[in-house]
């Protein structure tokens, strides 16, 4: 199909048409930490999501105490600094499986045998209460997505004001993860007369658990 | 039958449709409310609308470069492009990946382009099974019908319609006729597809060049299930999707949600720039771009009506759209409804085709306001009209030109312009037209079907304004 290619860009210029070059405006916005993570939270209250501050130190308690209410006892992570933490935990009856393995290998377990998967959030968008994921090898891409609810934890400072603050501070046009994902509320559709229901076909219930933690880093104490 | 005949069959049965008209009548109203919420204020609607206008239109004059930089991006990343210049070169592209990987059955996301290429019948022709995911998508595939919306594709049917489709195919699941049942039991049908599909099919809303990244916004996470759980995953796009900068993505996405579904943002917003990687546990093995034509290089010829491939398929001018709102999408007979499908089709298709299009329009102008990269619909829909009963000689940049032309149509406006041309001519035909009022005809189909003829007046007010002094003012 050269043919096609080289068929399409010979008419492309042939048909040449002029237009002036654009520069995307950056939004200004003035937000401290506080406010970036209240307007989080109403945003994420809006389209169902539900979010809980936490002392860094409180997350693991908070799962062993809250899943088990909730019904949750099957419980995913990755091969990161969760599950590690999580694995050195007395989980008190909550069963723990790790993504260790390539999903051909447990494709249907995943699909069936979990209740909720724990991820991190690389960081999140305040305007649009949104949960920025670059799922990788010790989180994969799934983990997000197929099992009933999923929990992620965000540091309280990695909050950004727009996506396009985001995309700049972070350079993302230098180099995109494989897969980078915003992820705004729990799976939704409005399909059926416009009325809307939750959990089609990704999580029915979305969970944040924002944790204030004096020094930047991962989820230590 | 002709194309004209057969449209104003589809209006006629829409119209008779009371259950349609009222599930429409709902869903747009409800969507329009939605969209206004998250405009309001106006100043900031229209920079952003200026924005991504010029966002749009600078990456249309750069298309060629851009498809090249895209192009070598994506295959940096390890996506392997292909490309089509015809739907039949797209579907045969998309079955020979599947065939040469052996794969027997695929799940969709939602693609417009893949309805333009009428994909699932090409490929369930050949053996494969195709799933729509989405459920308005998998809703209309049970009932064996296209989209009637470009973004809500069951908006014609409603929850009575979807749970018998529902008792019919799946006879194994209770029957509900509750909306948050009702998507319980496609959860429970889908996975399984999820689970076991060989390879995923999907669209895109917008292609990267600096990063080679394909953007998808959708809210219920078959998108992204279609993406990244089979082993195999194609998309499917049409050529002008390409933006040059990651940077051109906030304001397009935010105006693309608002202006859709009047969602600050969809629940997902994908972003895909490579299979899986060595260690990676998940994602697609191989990941396949199909970059497709079909016309669009075409459209650019025309100075005016380029602009149309400045759209981002958010389907506001179809919400906004009185006739859309009465008829539905299905009478329209083609792949895009509404104001831009009235636009977009007769210059894909020709005039010849399905130029009477162009006649379903009131020209009330909201398509026009209502667009976010501001493509003046309203303008280019009578320029079509014109373009319809206006021959020409040339090879056209339009298959049809003049098609619609009908000599005693032609003849009136002739008369018409000779009568406005002279006040003589005109004072003569006035004054003998108001005298002779009775011979004027009482019905005049299909105008008097619902309406009262037109009565003229005793006098014109011409000659009344003659008749109270005004002659000199």
């Amino acid at each position: 199909m050269n043919e096609a290619r080289s068929n399409i860009l010979q008419r492309l210029r042939d048909n040449a048409i002029n237009a002036a070059p654009s520069q995307p405006a950056m939004k200004t916005l003035r937000w401290n930490t506080e406010e970036r993570i209240a307007r989080f939270c109403e945003r994420q209250a809006a389209v169902h999501g539900e979010v809980h501050r936490l002392d860094s130190s409180q997350w693991r308690n908070w799962l062993v105490s809250e899943l088990p209410k909730r019904g949750l006892q099957r419980v995913l992570t990755g091969t990161g600094e969760i599950g590690r933490q999580l694995a050195a935990t007395d989980l008190q009856g909550l069963s723990l499986a790790r993504f260790e393995d390539p999903i051909e290998d447990w494709k249907s377990a995943l699909f069936g045998q979990v209740d909720v998967a724990i991820t991190s959030a690389r960081c999140a968008i305040a305007e649009t209460g949104s949960l920025v994921l670059w799922p990788d090898a010790d989180e994969p891409r799934l983990m997000s997505l197929v099992p009933p609810v999923h929990i992620a934890l965000l540091r309280a400072e990695s909050i950004y004001q727009t996506f396009g603050e985001l995309i700049e501070a972070e350079q993302w046009s230098k180099q995109m993860p494989t897969n980078a994902l915003l992820i705004s509320g729990p799976s939704k559709t409005a399909d059926i007369e416009q009325t809307l229901a939750y959990g089609i076909h990704g999580p029915r219930k979305l969970i944040t658990l924002i944790l204030n933690s004096p020094e930047p880093g991962v989820w230590h104490e | 039958m002709n194309q004209s005949k057969a449209l104003h069959q589809r209006i006629e049965k829409a119209l008779h449709d009371d259950q349609l008209r009222r599930n429409f009548r709902a869903a747009m109203d409800g969507i329009r409310a939605r969209r206004a919420e998250q405009f309001p204020e106006d100043a900031e609607l229209q920079a952003l609308r200026d924005e991504t206008r010029d966002i749009r239109a600078d990456s249309l004059a750069r298309q060629a470069e851009l498809l090249e930089k895209l192009e070598t991006r994506l295959t940096e990343n390890g996506i392997q492009v292909h490309w089509a210049e015809t739907p039949e070169q797209a579907n045969a592209l998309v079955f020979g990946i599947l065939e040469a990987e052996g794969a027997r059955s695929v799940v969709k996301g939602k693609s417009m382009v893949s309805e333009e290429t009428e994909l699932n019948r090409y490929l369930e022709t050949r053996g494969i099974e195709v799933i729509e995911s989405d459920l308005g998508e998998y809703i209309i595939q049970m009932a064996h019908e296209p989209p009637s919306h470009i973004v809500a594709p069951a908006i014609h049917k409603n929850r009575i319609e979807v749970a018998e489709l529902f008792r019919d195919h799946h006879p194994e699941q209770p029957y509900t006729e509750d909306i948050d049942e009702l998507t319980g039991t496609a959860r429970t049908v889908l996975r399984e597809k999820f689970a076991n599909a060989d390879a995923g099919i999907s669209g895109v809303n917008f292609a990267v060049a600096e990063t080679g990244t394909l953007c998808l916004v959708e809210n219920e996470g078959n998108g992204r299930l279609s993406t990244t759980a089979p082993r195999i995953h194609i998309a499917i796009t049409g050529i002008e999707k390409v933006v040059d900068r990651l940077a051109d993505i906030p304001p397009l996405l935010e105006i693309l949600t608002k202006s859709a579904t009047g969602q600050p943002i969809t629940t997902y917003f994908n972003m895909i720039s490579g299979p899986r990687q060595p260690g990676e546990k998940d994602g697609p093995e191989q990941v396949h771009l199909v970059l497709l034509d079909n016309g669009r290089s075409r459209i650019r010829l025309d100075d005016e009506l380029l602009d149309t491939l400045r759209c981002i398929r958010c389907g506001a001018c179809m919400n906004h759209c009185p006739v859309y709102v009465h008829v539905g999408g299905h009478a329209y007979g083609t792949v895009y409804p509404g104001p831009i499908g009235i636009v977009l089709e007769p210059q894909r298709l020709g005039l010849d085709q399905v130029g009477s299009l162009t006649s379903a329009c009131s020209l009330c102008g909201a398509c026009g306001e209502v667009c976010p990269v501001k493509i003046p619909l309203p303008k280019l829909i009578n320029r079509l009209r014109a373009e319809a009963v206006t021959p020409r000689d040339e090879e056209g940049k339009m298959h049809g030109p003049g098609s619609l032309r009908k000599p005693g149509e032609a003849i009136a406006w002739k008369l018409w312009k000779l009568l406005y041309a002279s006040p003589r001519l005109h004072r003569l035909f006035t004054r003998m037209a108001t005298r002779l009022r009775w011979l004027a005809p009482g019905r005049i189909a299909p105008w008097t079907d619902y309406r009262t003829a037109p009565k003229l007046a005793r006098r014109s007010l011409a000659e009344r304004a003659r008749q109270e002094g005004f002659e000199r003012e």
